[in-house]
């Protein structure tokens, strides 16, 4: 690592003749990367672009008319570090009653309802989305809290259910197959309705936090009760956490 | 995701789908803008067609069209129209009757216009005068294959509604000279290399360009697949979640390139070893499976 100081190194790929794969070293710095692109865009001092879409620890810009300079500025740019206080949370009740609770205590050593206490003690951001329209590959949760994929996929995961994989958590917009370990299932939420607007609840940079309920649908005592130990949230470069 | 694109409830359309052929589908500019939420482009995969029915009708180029796979549709107009087949070229017939194929045709009330199979190429569009309308999602009445968004595939007995037609009478603009190209005996496909070439041995580069590939047969509106030599990998594994871009020659587990048409996945963990050029998917779209395929390096 290299000090708090020092500018990330800021890797410019070619996709073809008019995109570019910007790669950043952290998860965190690809999403502040994302929202200085996406405040360029608003201000309107981003270069016109068909799409930018953030992935795990990269950027994609596809649709650029000339590729070349962007990607000799961006290494250059100051990309001030993530802001975790804009905007509301989007709020997600949920009934922690997944088919993989189970398996999922057993991997963090605690009990199942713990499972949920845990899991509902952090705050989240979409860091990207894929695989369904729709579909927030949610983060937060740390070292100590990885879950590998189902060794099998089922065939068919229920829409509203609450998956985790690798470092991440997601919400199936729509029931299909799916491969995550399924703790939950997301109470009064439709993820994706392409009637609303906007279509998605949750898009890359929105902030989450899921609220236990019981089988009624009533709220599950306080989520952030000091008992509960505190998801090893990774420490972020250069003091950027913002105060509570 | 979205049902049919005609509410049970609403008045029934003029446009009767006689024989939905393979697989045919409402295509138009598709949904770009949208990649972000994890909604794929889609759209028609041979966009120069598709835009070319669109001018010979006098339409709007938003306006959507069905795209058909290699065994063409037949369709009823419960309304006098004006319409044209692009695309792959075909035997057109209009109550039987051969009619020109890249010419817009007068299509009397009851009539029946039919887009036989291909006679060579794959995709044949056939447009209306004011389009065909379905409820849009995002903009687009694109039928999406992988996310399920769009009206679903048509199937016999499907009944659609055409869109508001432009006064003029298409008829009366001046006709454009049909393109009819002649079948290629091979697919060329420039790539230009990235984002994620270092990922696999110069021998799996040069295999890339020097390799004899086949259109495979299990290709789809998602990806151009191809058979013929693997890859040879520099590493092995996923690269955590990244953007996938249209034109995107991503290499999966086996070593065979699929290259990612309109209805590609967004995200994906596969390298991607180059990228074809926009301009040179729409001959992808049309290649037939079999044909040979060769990548060159793109100026």
């Amino acid at each position: 690592m290299t000090g708090p100081s020092a500018v990330p190194p800021v890797t410019v790929l070619p996709v073809g003749g008019h995109g570019l794969l910007v790669e950043l070293p952290t998860a965190e710095a690809a999403e502040a990367l994302h929202a200085e692109l996406l405040r360029r865009r608003r201000t309107g001092t981003l270069p016109p672009v068909r799409e930018i879409v953030p992935g795990a620890r990269t950027v994609l810009l596809e649709g650029l008319a000339e590729p070349r300079r962007l990607a000799e500025e961006l290494p250059h740019w100051r990309v001030p570090p993530l802001s975790r206080t804009g905007g509301t949370a989007v709020r997600i009740p949920v009934r922690y009653d997944g088919p993989d609770l189970a398996e999922v205590a057993a991997l963090w050593g605690l009990s199942e309802q713990e499972v949920g206490a845990v899991h509902a003690s952090a705050e989240y951001r979409v860091a990207f989305c894929g695989f369904a329209p729709g579909f927030g590959y949610l983060t937060v949760l740390g070292a100590g809290y990885e879950v590998p994929r189902r060794a099998s996929p089922r065939t068919r995961v229920p829409a509203g259910a609450v998956g985790l994989a690798g470092a991440y958590t997601g919400i199936y917009p729509r029931s299909s197959p799916g491969g995550w370990q399924l703790i939950g299932t997301a109470v009064d939420t439709v993820l994706w309705d392409p009637e609303r607007t906007p279509a998605a609840l949750l898009e890359p940079g929105t902030r989450v936090r899921f609220e236990p309920v019981d089988s009624a649908g009533t709220p599950i005592g306080d989520s952030a009760d000091p008992d509960i130990p505190d998801p090893d949230i990774p420490d972020t470069p250069s003091g950027s956490r913002e105060p509570r | 995701m979205t049902p049919a694109g005609v509410p049970a409830d609403a008045p029934v359309g003029a446009l009767e789908v006689v024989r939905a052929g393979a697989l045919s589908t409402v295509q138009d500019l598709g949904r770009p803008g949208h990649a972000h939420l994890g909604v794929p482009r889609s759209g028609a995969l041979d966009q120069p067609a598709h835009g070319l029915a669109n001018r010979l009708l006098g339409n709007p180029e938003g306006a959507a069209t069905l795209e058909t796979t290699l065994t063409g549709c037949a369709v009823r107009s419960h309304l006098p129209t004006v319409a044209v087949v692009t695309g792959a070229p075909c035997p057109v017939t209009l109550d039987g009757r051969p009619a020109p194929w890249g010419e817009p045709l007068r299509l009397p009330a009851g009539s029946v216009l039919e887009a036989g199979a291909a006679t060579y190429g794959l995709r044949t569009y056939v447009g209306f005068a004011g389009g065909v309308d379905t409820a849009p999602v995002l903009g687009s009445r694109a039928t999406d294959l992988l996310s399920g968004l769009g009206p679903a595939p048509l199937r016999d007995g499907d009944r659609l509604s055409f869109g508001t037609r432009r006064r003029r009478d298409p008829l009366a603009t001046s006709p454009i000279p049909s393109p009819c190209p002649a079948p290629p005996r091979e697919l060329v496909l420039p790539v230009v290399p990235g984002p994620r070439a270092d990922w696999f041995t110069p021998a799996g580069w040069r295999t890339l360009r020097t390799g004899d590939y086949r259109v495979s047969p299990a290709g789809n509106r998602v990806g151009l697949r191809l058979e013929g030599p693997t890859l040879e990998r520099a590493y092995d594994g996923e690269l955590p979640s990244e953007g996938m871009a249209l034109g995107a020659v991503q290499v999966p587990p086996a070593g065979l390139p699929v290259v990612f048409l309109a209805d590609h996945p967004v995200t994906g963990g596969y390298p991607v070893i180059g990228v074809v050029p926009e301009e040179a998917l729409p001959a992808a779209a049309q290649a037939v499976p079999g044909t040979p395929v060769r990548f060159v390096p793109a100026d």
